[in-house]
């Protein structure tokens, strides 16, 4: 079996959105099948997070160039565009 | 689905039907009925503003019944309450994910936070209840506090 992914989920404040954001993601990614190790932080702090993990999840802006793929959604929040972020999730953590 | 946000609204805390120039002004209204309350500290207001100035709280829901979710650090806070009001005439606020972005916004909830599991509930049943387009309809169609209470009650 592959090597779990690893997703970093940032906030403003990294941490009630951000785990708010976390936890629809681990129960939907569950259904799917699919684990993976989740982290949390402020979004001044992701560029310094960012070495070993494989996605980033984030709610706020973002430095550009952070050389890893970020995904930036408000849909586990507002539920609009949920299914298309969980799809983009999905095949970030599958590729 | 169950709608428990009143757990967390104080009735004393809920202004519907404000007519507010600004965000600002928004946030002061409901920071004083906060504050008369006994929920936060006369730093809160501006400490909230500040905030939103760096990281914006507004949340598109995809037409012109937006919210926004402002709050501060817990130094600013005494105990963990949540305040609420709909505007008459949306208010802009810049966008949570493009603070480049305004969102006209209808539906404000004011969190008062320094507990870090019941912010996340709170977040949780806040997200939970602005998924649904008719609940924030009738929010915004809310007369009276038995209004919002019966619908997030």
């Amino acid at each position: 079996m592959a090597k779990q992914k690893t997703v970093l989920f940032a906030c403003g404040t990294g941490i009630a959105t951000s785990t708010v954001v976390a936890h629809a993601v681990e129960d939907a990614m569950k259904e799917r099948g699919i684990r993976f190790n989740s982290r949390q932080c402020k979004a001044t702090e992701v560029a310094g997070q960012i070495d070993d993990v494989d996605l980033v999840v984030t709610t706020t802006q973002l430095p550009k160039d952070l050389g890893k793929p970020v995904i930036t959604t408000l849909a586990f929040l507002t539920g609009i565009g949920k299914a298309d972020a969980l799809d983009k999730i999905e095949a970030a953590l599958r590729d | 689905m169950a709608q428990a946000l009143m757990n967390y609204l104080d009735p004393g805390a809920i202004v519907l039907g404000l007519k507010a120039a600004t965000d600002q002004d928004v946030i002061r209204i409901l920071a004083d009925r906060l504050e008369s309350l006994g929920y936060i500290k006369p730093s809160f207001a501006e400490a909230v503003i500040a905030r939103e100035a760096r990281l914006p709280t507004g949340l598109p829901l995809g037409g012109k019944n937006n919210v926004a979710v402002p709050h501060t650090d817990p130094v600013h806070v005494l105990k963990p309450g949540l305040a609420l009001a709909t505007l008459v005439d949306p208010v802009p606020f810049s966008n949570m994910e493009d603070a480049d972005e305004k969102l006209e916004v209808k539906v404000v909830f004011l969190m008062a936070l320094n507990d870090k599991d019941m912010q996340i509930e709170m977040l949780q049943e806040i997200a939970g209840t602005i998924q649904s387009p008719e609940v924030i309809a009738a929010l915004i169609a809310s007369k009276s506090v038995e209004d919002v209470s019966r619908l997030l009650g």
